[in-house]
């Protein structure tokens, strides 16, 4: 274990929260604002990176095969906004979970239907292929570290038009108090449609870009959001800043638990404590930092409403 | 009875309640009045255990009740009615109140048998049910039943829970003037067995009704006593009654 | 009241003759399909108790299947094949489970409820992925159904349905006791109001958790059943989709009524095995079929026949 290995990992860690904060920022925005639980969120991840790879491989260009799934992706995102999650906005928690998990159902299947269960991968063109150095001797994956990249900018992009702009302080009011802001005139159903849309936009980003480094299948979408609810949880509902910071800790704490915890048991232990407990306890990592948060902190660490 | 020493309660900037003091004698009726917003739901609330003060004491029956639980306080004896009614719209009027007399008979981690069968609570719930005059109405659902009924339900459910202390956060919101008239009747049975805290607007219930009364101006109490004494303080007319 | 018994009689029965008949149309299949419906049907009744009468939207229901299904497929591994060994397992660390996972989560409330219930079942379907040598992600089969001292015969499908049935009927009829007793009355009671539940004198947690741990010991029996009816043991018993899955049972049928549950089970899964029967690609067509009844269908299956149990 050495600290480029060390090193490597926290950057892994820093590129599992960027994606994870990307789907992280929609969703939370969603549950704060519009008070909806929406399972397909993580249906939207992997529509957008079936699109790209689709657009991509249609236009011949990786470029327009982003802008393009990008697109298709917020399309899609505002057709089952209207579509279904319209209905739900009164609906309590349980019946929008179950709808949306319908939800889930329909895009994976259709999604194998049209591309097959197997999965997919995508053409990286030659600028994100190869490595990165990053000081002597150590070299990273070009396209992790332009997820880490992208994310970040987005981040400072959402940061920008959440603090500065007036939609962003539509945004923020709407999630501290849904009702006040329907009070005060605003045309809520069009800020609703706005934010489902930025967060569409952004969980197909997130998708197009960690489909090179995970693959593209069926059911991809469930396998993120269990941690994306983690993150939110811990980071406070209705809060981009909770989200930021949530994921990174989760990503960060997930990929070294992954990376580090089996040799570390094995050496403090014994290899077979590691062996046995090593992958498990990873894997549980997460949730029981979750507990931990919710324990202290019911609402989590930057809750929106006060 | 009742002992509250400096209760003090804030929401950000607002205190809600600023230092209150006040005593409830065993057996009478206390009421308190006060404009909106005055901060008698927050007082009360406080009093039941539904908020927590940031300071200040409240004495029951000689124990320390400051800190502890809703449930907790209620199987000492506390029982409180709602200002917005609040009770079981899917159950029918007698299972409602039979509800609230199983919470103070026996243990509730009974599995087998039927609660609706059991006489024991049947028959306490029938009786507090008559004395609100709802007997007619036991079978109906409780969402079925009128507004003023419902009030009385409110009522009922506090008093079947055998209580020493009634809170009651205006018992008479919403209703008409037949039925406020069958309210304070009833309150005037109640009174003469029950000890009573009694938040209301309806100015002609708490004079007929208080043995002393408080007003609670922008969290503080301002004047307590006699319902003449109230009536006569120049403060008080000034700060609400001049408006009746 | 009395219509309502008749129903169930005619139910009953129909449930009772199916077996011969069908053995005697040569359409064992049905024995099958009706069999693993009826353990399902299990699973929905005890997930009904917490959330249809409890308010208490759990989505980690399914980790009791998989509990009662992995206490029989390990007991089984190391060659303890008695049903009564094996059975009590499943019943037992289902419970102990759901009261260490239900002292946690039961404090909190609302969406917070609903993602640590779905974590917590997540963990468990990590652990039964990272146990190699149960089979891993793949599951494990069955070594040998359960034994009962010669008395049921699992091996035989008819024997096994009868016992299904049977046991789905003693299922009903203790959430029924359950629901109309005292601590029934409180548990709907904290759903109905908390606020005033408080205000009368109970304080809803232990209640809640009783319920949790009912609810749970009941999925494990389920979980147990449906390892001998598979004869394989998989990961995927544990998955928040199985979860969704119950639920749904629970909600199609119709919440907090007594029948519901093993309606909403009957109709869904019948309804898969219908759209299995037309292409393989059936879950586009259920998927929406499912969001087209939350969105109408409020009151389920149940208020079709009668009014919910008041």
């Amino acid at each position: 274990m050495t600290w480029t290995l060390v090193f490597e990992q926290l950057l892994n860690g820093v590129q599992l929260g960027v994606t994870l904060f990307l789907m992280a920022a929609g969703l939370t925005l969603v549950l704060g604002i519009m008070n909806l639980v929406n399972l397909a969120h993580g249906s939207l991840y992997m529509v957008g990176a079936y699109l790209a790879i689709a657009a991509s491989q249609w236009t011949g260009s990786y470029a327009a095969g982003v802008v393009l799934g990008l697109a298709g992706t917020l399309l899609i995102g505002m057709i089952v906004e209207v579509v279904a999650l319209r209905a739900l906005y009164a609906r309590d928690h349980l019946d929008q979970v179950l709808a949306t998990f319908g939800l889930i159902l329909f895009f994976n299947e259709l999604v194998a239907m049209l591309w097959g269960r197997a999965s997919v991968y995508a053409q990286l063109p030659a600028y994100l292929r190869g490595h990165v150095e990053l000081f002597s001797g150590s070299s990273y994956p070009m396209v992790r570290m332009a997820v880490i990249v992208v994310g970040l900018l987005v981040a400072v992009l959402l940061w920008y038009v959440v603090t500065r702009t007036r939609l962003g302080m539509l945004i923020r009011a709407g999630a501290s108090n849904r009702t006040m802001v329907a009070a005060l005139g605003v045309n809520i159903r069009l800020l609703y449609t706005v934010v489902f849309g930025v967060g569409a936009a952004l969980a197909g980003l997130a998708g197009l870009m960690a489909g090179p480094i995970y693959g593209v299948q069926p059911g991809m979408g469930e396998l993120i959001l269990i941690q994306v609810f983690v993150v939110i949880v811990i980071g406070g509902i209705g809060s981009v800043r909770g989200a930021l910071v949530g994921a990174l800790i989760v990503g960060i704490v997930d990929t070294l638990g992954r990376a580090f915890l089996k040799p570390m048991l094995s050496a403090m232990i014994s290899p077979t404590a590691g062996d046995a407990a090593g992958p498990a306890l990873a894997s549980m990592l997460i949730y029981l930092l979750m507990a931990v948060v919710l324990a202290l902190r019911p609402a989590g660490l930057f809750p929106a409403r006060g | 009875m009742l002992e509250v020493r400096g209760l003090t309660k804030s929401f950000g900037a607002l205190r809600a309640t600023d230092g209150i003091d006040l005593d409830v004698r065993e057996g009478e009726t206390h009421a308190v009045i006060g404009p909106n917003g005055a901060g008698k739901t927050t007082f009360i609330s406080q009093l039941a255990g539904n908020l927590l003060p940031d300071s200040g004491s409240v004495r029951f029956a000689g124990n320390d009740i400051t800190r502890l639980s809703a449930p907790r306080r209620a199987r000492m004896g506390l029982a409180r009615s709602f200002q917005i009614t609040s009770i079981y719209p899917e159950f029918n009027a007698l299972d409602n109140v039979a509800l609230a007399v199983q919470a103070h008979c026996g243990h509730s981690f009974r599995f087998w048998k039927p609660a609706r069968g059991d006489r024991s609570l049947a028959e306490p719930a029938e009786r507090v049910l008559q004395e609100v005059g709802l007997t007619d109405r036991r079978t109906v659902l409780a969402a079925n039943l009128s507004h003023g009924e419902q009030r009385q339900l409110e009522v009922a459910m506090a008093l079947a829970t055998n209580p020493r202390l009634l809170l009651l956060d205006e018992p008479m919101a919403g209703m008409g003037t037949d039925e406020s008239q069958r309210m304070i009747a009833l309150l005037s049975r109640l009174k003469k067995t029950k000890t009573m805290i009694l938040i209301e607007h309806d100015m002609d219930a708490v004079f007929r009704l208080a043995d002393r009364i408080s007003v609670l101006v922008y969290g503080r109490v301002i004047a307590t006593g006699s319902p003449e004494a109230i009536r006569a303080n120049e403060e008080v007319r000034r700060a609400y009654l001049g408006a009746d | 009241m009395r219509s309502r018994l008749i129903l169930w009689a005619i139910a009953v029965a129909l449930l009772v003759a199916l077996p011969p008949v069908m053995t005697a149309l040569g359409q064992t299949f049905y024995i099958d399909l009706v069999r693993r419906i009826m353990i399902l049907a299990i699973a929905a009744v005890s997930l009904n108790l917490i959330l249809g009468y409890g308010g208490m939207v759990s989505f980690g229901h399914a980790a009791y299947l998989g509990i009662g299904a992995y206490a029989v497929g390990i007991l089984a591994f190391y060659g303890v094949t008695s049903g009564w060994l094996q059975w009590a397992l499943a019943v037992g660390a289902s419970a102990i489970v759901a009261a260490l996972i239900g002292a946690v989560s039961i404090r909190t409330s609302g969406i917070y409820f609903i993602m640590i219930t779905l974590a917590f079942t997540q963990m468990l379907y990590y652990l039964g992925i990272s146990l190699e040598e149960f089979g891993g992600d793949d599951g494990m089969r069955l070594k040998a159904k359960s034994q009962f001292s010669g008395l049921i015969d699992l091996g035989n499908p008819v024997s096994f349905y009868y016992l299904a049935l049977a046991l789905l009927l003693l299922a009903v009829l203790l959430v029924y006791r359950i629901v109309n007793s005292r601590f029934g009355m409180v548990l709907r009671a904290a759903k109905s109001n908390e606020a005033r539940t408080r205000a009368i004198g109970f304080a809803p947690y232990p209640y809640r958790l009783a319920a949790f741990v009912i609810a749970g010991a009941m999925c494990g029996l389920a979980g147990a059943l449906y390892a001998n009816h598979t004869n394989y043991i998989v990961p995927g018993l544990m998955s928040w989709q199985q979860s969704g899955d119950i639920m749904f049972m629970v909600i199609l049928g119709g919440m907090a009524s007594t029948a519901g549950p093993v309606l909403g089970t009957f109709a869904l899964l019948f309804v898969e095995e219908l759209l299995k029967g037309w292409t393989e690609h059936w879950q586009v067509i259920l998927g929406p079929l499912l969001v087209l009844s939350v969105i109408f269908f409020r009151r389920g299956l149940a208020g079709i026949f009668y009014k919910p149990d008041a």
